[in-house]
């Protein structure tokens, strides 16, 4: 048992998926197998690297054993334990999706051939990049991850998907660059890119402002955060279902990771509460616009592309509302709404794909009618719309519930007011679709799609449903070495 | 100033005109050079800034940072060129469509 936990789960939770990448590329006709064996095998390893995380505490691994500063650096800690956790079964379920949404490999058709490798690729940087701890890694692996997910979103093939993709790569650089600007700063200053070092040995001061103002305003663009979301809609609608899936669930959360490790381990001398509620008010109008730009919208995957805007606001409420003792209780419900959004919006992407293959179209106006034959897919659409609304039990829910305590403890409640809102609007867009669906029931004939297109999602939406239920495990092991301080749920100790 | 700092400044001038091109510039192929212009500068100021703190000799460790950092601009620059042609025979366009054309 020991033996087994000493084991770098998390350094393998990396390798596995880059290598069979690259087999399924060299070996197409056998992409798929591949391409799910490893879907099946990367949850075991991740598991490993949580029980070992819950166990142990924070695990280190140097990468060829060269200490830093010199050496890659390789830490798993709490947040990086539940975001390895919550892609490992997010990636499980759009991989079981893909395998009956893409025609099969044997066929010779291309997406197929290229989606397996560019999907293994993906899954191995995010993990790479969640478990990184110094800033140039971070930089390496956040541009892999934009690289291969906007090679995915040309998989749609057309005029409209090549440019949300150009669109996508070159706000994508831009950021990356920005950010890779303040790194060198950084490294100028203090001959060093470790996360743990440079949070010890930064102080304020103009150079360390610039890094900070350069490498946040990088990450808010690939993060999409309002006003900076003008390239989010079109790739996130224009890419195959299950590419639309995991660049909402899990692509855009990458950046965001960084994000939080900058602001609570590597700049808290520097950030000030002006800096912070700078943060949360473009998050706010970010609910607020992102959610009424969902209710306007006339296709169903751009209302769930709209809604993934709105929900990013959420997480950027984190910085104004982690003061002082609530900093713990903000930080948790951050990390918790990554994985509920995570879940919720995968399974809405996946059943949206669904609802577009089965129909032949995602007009909304024309779902009339649809809820009859369609039922199921549109039930399915709605439960995962209940933990993006934050509906009891969800997961959603819990995680509004702690940045709701946050906001209250801290007398905040301009931020209360636009989450609640925000709650509203987005049951408002999800009602929408649901009274399109069922306003009247037709008996058209519609093409039926394979299991694995319905029922993984339906499990998926289930589990982010009832994950709430289960909050205190995910939130226990996100604590884990938190640099965020103070009690949990203020009197109640984790 | 010293000459370290002129380089390093020189870096940041071309980040922000690489910025400024990837803004104004129209068509593709301008805009994924504009990229790598800002990509170089930001080099630049890696490896005059491995001049600055280095004692008894330069830093290697941000030469061996632009040499990864170079991998990666010869991967976005080749992906971004992939997909400028590609718009181009799609489209017959070597420019992003404007709001209201087909694409948009």
């Amino acid at each position: 048992m020991n033996q087994l936990l000493a084991q770098p789960w998390s350094v393998w939770a990396i390798l596995l998926p880059l290598g069979m990448a690259s087999l399924a590329f060299l070996l197409p006709r056998q992409a798929v197998r591949l391409g799910l064996a490893s879907a099946f095998a990367i949850p075991l390893l991740v598991a490993g690297a949580v029980l070992q995380v819950r166990t142990l505490g924070v695990v280190e691994h140097v990468v060829g054993g060269w200490p830093a500063p010199l050496g890659i650096g390789l830490r798993t800690d709490g947040l990086a334990a539940a975001l390895l956790a919550a892609t490992a079964v997010v990636g499980l379920v759009i991989s079981l999706y893909a395998w009956g949404y893409f025609p099969s490999a044997a066929s010779g058709n291309s997406k197929t051939r290229y989606f397996w490798p560019l999907w293994l690729f993906l899954w191995g940087a995010c993990n790479a990049l969640f478990v990184s701890r110094d800033l140039f890694n971070l930089y390496v692996t956040l541009e892999l991850v934009t690289m291969v997910a906007v090679a995915l979103i040309t998989l749609a093939g057309g005029t409209a998907a090549l440019t949300a993709a150009m669109r996508y790569l070159l706000s994508g650089l831009l950021g990356s660059l920005a950010y890779l600007l303040g790194v060198a700063l950084l490294y100028g200053a203090h001959g060093t890119v470790d996360i743990p070092l440079l949070g010890a040995l930064l102080n304020d001061g103009d150079l360390s402002r610039a890094a900070l103002a350069l490498m946040v305003s990088g990450l808010l663009l690939k993060t999409a955060l309002f006003p900076l979301h003008f390239w989010l809609p079109p790739a996130h609608s224009m890419a195959p279902a299950p590419v639309s899936a995991l660049l909402s669930a899990l692509v855009i959360k990458t950046s965001y990771v960084i994000l939080l490790r900058l602001w609570f381990e590597v700049f808290p001398a520097v950030t000030t509460s002006g800096m912070a509620h700078l943060l949360g008010s473009l998050g706010a109008a970010a609910i607020l616009w992102g959610s009424f730009m969902a209710l306007r919208q006339e296709r169903l995957k751009l209302l769930v592309a709209y809604s993934t805007v709105a929900q990013i606001g959420y997480l950027f409420l984190v910085f104004p509302l982690a003061q002082g003792e609530t900093a713990v209780t903000a930080w948790a419900g951050a990390v918790f709404f990554v994985l509920a959004h995570a879940g919720g919006k995968a399974a809405m992407f996946l059943m949206a794909g669904t609802i577009q293959q089965t129909a032949g179209h995602d007009r909304i106006a024309q779902l009339a009618g649809a809820g009859g034959p369609l039922g199921v897919q549109v039930v399915v659409f709605a439960m995962a719309g209940l933990t993006i609304i934050g509906l009891p039990p969800s997961a959603g829910f819990m995680a509004k519930w702690m940045l709701f305590n946050a906001a209250i403890v801290t007398g905040q409640w301009w931020y209360l007011l636009v989450m609640a809102a925000g709650s509203l609007l987005a049951a408002a867009y999800v009602v929408r679709v649901l009274a399109w669906a069922f306003l009247s029931v037709d008996h058209r004939a519609y093409p039926n799609m394979p299991w694995v297109m319905k029922w993984p999602p339906l499990a998926l939406s289930v589990v982010a449903l009832l994950l709430g239920l289960a909050a205190y495990e995910p939130v226990l092991l996100s604590l884990t070495a938190t640099p965020a301080a103070g009690v949990l749920l203020q009197g109640v100790v984790p | 100033m010293s000459i370290p700092l002129l380089y390093a400044a020189g870096g940041v001038i071309l980040f922000f005109l690489g910025l400024h091109a990837l803004f104004v510039r129209v068509h593709l192929l301008r805009k994924v050079l504009a990229a790598n212009i800002m990509g170089s500068g930001v080099f630049m100021v890696f490896i005059s800034l491995a001049a600055r703190t280095g004692e008894g000799g330069p830093d290697p460790v941000p030469h061996a940072m632009v040499l990864t950092g170079i991998v990666v601009t010869v991967s976005f620059t080749a992906l971004g060129l992939v997909l400028a042609v590609k718009i181009q025979q799609a489209s017959g366009r070597s420019r992003l469509p404007r709001k209201g054309e087909e694409g948009a």
